[in-house]
């Protein structure tokens, strides 16, 4: 192989012209992709922002409905929500938790049976919402509630095997346990091996460490993963349509086995069921929009931990 | 020596300790298991009850029937018609109209923005880029689904002049939303992935960035790209809340993006509330449930293998 004679100065300026010409066309395209996504989000958010401010005000988040659902607020669906991801997380966020331990300090990362716990963990990340609901009916409803029925109240009508606030959050948390698992694993990751060392040569069993070393050190980890989780849950509809959520209910829950009004199914059915769509439109815009601060707020809490997280790992 | 050993009382707390976790670690690989099991367990008279296939064999979900004597045979949804008709074929042609749509609006989107991103992006854009994206995801598909729903209809039908105002071209748009963050998050990732050394091995022989990213970082990146594409995919045909508020939710047979379409999901939403419990169309939605958790399983089963094998080849360990 011979090397090449080198170029004259004006063959080299031209060469480079073309260059830089021809790569403005690849960074111009992908920048207008860029431009496109902003702009759509900023329609997005912009449009519901201006359709729903007129009408969120303290009345509109403290009042019950009026007037099948034309006048008046939102708080039964505001309190169905948070007590729905409230029951949710108390059952979403040890079980997540103790699963990354599992996998971060008890087992090798290579192992088959690490393997297999965590091919399944993304698999529930990816099945979708809708499935979730005939998993939440078909299981906890038909299965776990009709057989409590059938062995401890086989006279009455069904106590616990019909929609319930508790069959919907456990719904829920089956699809938000993949979030708190890897959220959870990424704070372990973080946790210098040194530390856990220290507690090991000071006597510390294996639990002692993990129950008073890691588990504190994950501490944001945990947060995070479980305020990304109450984000996700409280915008899922399609799991808690069967499973508990109601149109429109007289009473806030109060047991485990009653039904509850949600925002997200409130905006589905408002938006898709009502009799007149103008007439309830301002409620409608409003109490998207209430949904999406809550959900966006919870997201950027969670986003500004993990960043602090982030930085303290590189400082540490 | 003794002192410093531990007590046998502690040995036996650590071994119920591990156990009880190692147990739990196994939960999610038993919901799996018990989400197969029970969708499943409820689509299973389809194959097996008499009274179930007189309505709904699997010949009556595929093939054209022919529904009334002397007429002709056609493919037909209609669980609640008289003669109740359960043919997938037109929920199968509204989910993949649908989802096309999706992948079409999201794929030049999504890795457009990723390739930004990662290759030409300066540090305080890349700043902007990344949190918008995370907002369009942290946006919960119902409000996707609303904003389709009382925005883009209007707007597309007064642009387009449209008869219908709820499409699949609608549908397709905001499900699109809804995609692009996931192909633009394994893209972007694929893409970053690629070791700084190769860049500096391409840079040393005199490319310049462009040059570098299209001949070097892209076709690395690749795999990486398609296995975003192909989750997106999963996403999209799985998606419920944009498409039963957004498409109009009829299920004809036709060719054209503007006419309504219903998807699998959308019909289980739709009509599970209504149905007699354990009776055929309650059977018939539990069938087309486990149509779904397969193919989106498969789907993301590809995609992650694909993401294993990439993140191998460019840096030597498996992840």
């Amino acid at each position: 192989m011979t090397i090449g004679e080198p170029r004259s100065s004006s063959a080299t300026a031209s060469l480079q012209f073309a260059r830089k010409t021809t790569g403005a066309i690849p960074r111009t395209l992908t920048l207008v992709a860029v431009v496109l996504i902003l702009a759509i989000l900023a329609v997005l958010l912009g449009s519901i922002v201006l359709g729903g401010i007129g009408t969120v005000s303290w009345e509109f988040i403290s009042q019950p409905p009026e007037q099948g659902m034309e006048a008046g607020g939102i708080f039964p669906a505001i309190f169905g929500t948070v007590a729905l991801v409230l029951l949710m997380v108390i059952a979403v966020v040890p079980v997540g938790v103790l699963v990354a331990i599992y996998l971060q300090e008890y087992t090798r990362p290579d192992s088959p049976s690490t393997r297999l716990i965590r091919v399944a963990i993304n698999n529930l990340a990816g099945v979708p919402s809708i499935v979730f609901g005939l998993f939440g009916l078909g299981f906890f409803i038909a299965f776990v509630g009709g057989g409590i029925d059938s062995v401890f109240f086989p006279e009455d009508g069904p106590v616990w095997g019909q929609p319930a606030i508790i069959w919907a959050a456990l719904t829920l948390a089956l699809l938000t346990l993949p979030v708190v698992i890897v959220s959870t694993e990424e704070a372990l990751r973080t946790i210098p091996r040194e530390i856990k060392d220290a507690s090991l040569a000071l006597g510390g069993t294996k639990l002692q460490t993990i129950w008073r070393i890691i588990i504190p050190q994950a501490m944001p980890g945990i947060l995070t993963g479980s305020i990304l989780a109450i984000s996700r849950g409280a915008g899922e509809v399609a799991p808690i349509m069967f499973t508990g959520a109601a149109y429109y209910l007289p009473y806030l829950p109060g047991k485990l086995t009653d039904q509850f009004m949600e925002l997200g199914y409130h905006i589905y059915v408002m938006a898709t069921q009502s009799p007149d769509v103008e007439a309830t439109k301002p409620i409608l815009f409003g109490t998207v929009l209430v949904l999406i601060i809550l959900t966006l707020a919870l997201n950027s809490v969670a986003i500004i931990i993990r960043s602090r997280m982030r930085k303290g790992r590189v400082h540490a | 020596m003794k002192q410093l050993e531990f007590k046998p009382k502690s040995k036996v707390r650590e071994f119920l300790g591990e156990k009880l976790i190692a147990l739990n670690a196994y939960a999610a690989l038993i919901a799996i298991l018990l989400i197969f099991v029970f969708i499943f367990k409820e689509a299973v008279p389809i194959f097996t009850d008499a009274s179930v296939q007189e309505e709904a064999s699997l010949d009556k979900l595929i093939n054209k029937q022919e529904y009334y004597e002397g007429r002709e045979a056609k493919w037909s949804w209609q669980p609640n018609s008289e003669v109740p008709k359960f043919s997938l074929y037109p929920l199968v042609i509204g989910t993949i109209k649908a989802a096309l749509v999706a992948m079409l609006f999201a794929i030049p989107l999504g890795v457009g923005a990723a390739v930004y991103s990662s290759e030409f992006a300066p540090k305080r854009m890349r700043e902007i880029i990344k949190p918008a994206i995370e907002l369009l995801a942290a946006i919960p598909s119902v409000v996707l689904g609303f904003f389709a729903l009382m925005v883009l209809a209007t707007f597309l039908q007064n642009v387009l002049g449209l008869t219908f105002r709820l499409n699949a071209l609608n549908a397709g748009i905001a499900l699109g939303l809804a995609v692009i963050p996931v192909v633009f998050t394994v893209a972007e990732d694929a893409m970053t992935s690629v070791p700084q050394s190769l860049r500096n091995a391409a840079i040393a022989l005199g490319a310049n960035p462009w040059q570098i990213s299209l001949t070097m970082v892209l076709p690395a990146a690749v795999p990486g790209i398609s296995a975003g594409v192909v989750l997106g995919f999963g996403r999209a045909v799985g998606e419920t809340m944009i498409v039963l508020m957004a498409s109009g939710n009829a299920a004809i047979i036709s060719a054209s993006f503007l006419d309504s379409v219903r998807t699998f999901s959308a019909t289980i939403a739709a009509e599970l509330a209504e149905v007699v419990f354990g009776g055929t169309h309650y059977t018939v939605l539990f069938f087309i449930g486990s149509l779904l958790f397969v193919f989106t399983f498969l789907i993301n089963l590809a995609g992650d293998i694909v993401l294993a094998r990439l993140k191998t080849r460019l840096q030597g360990k498996p992840s």
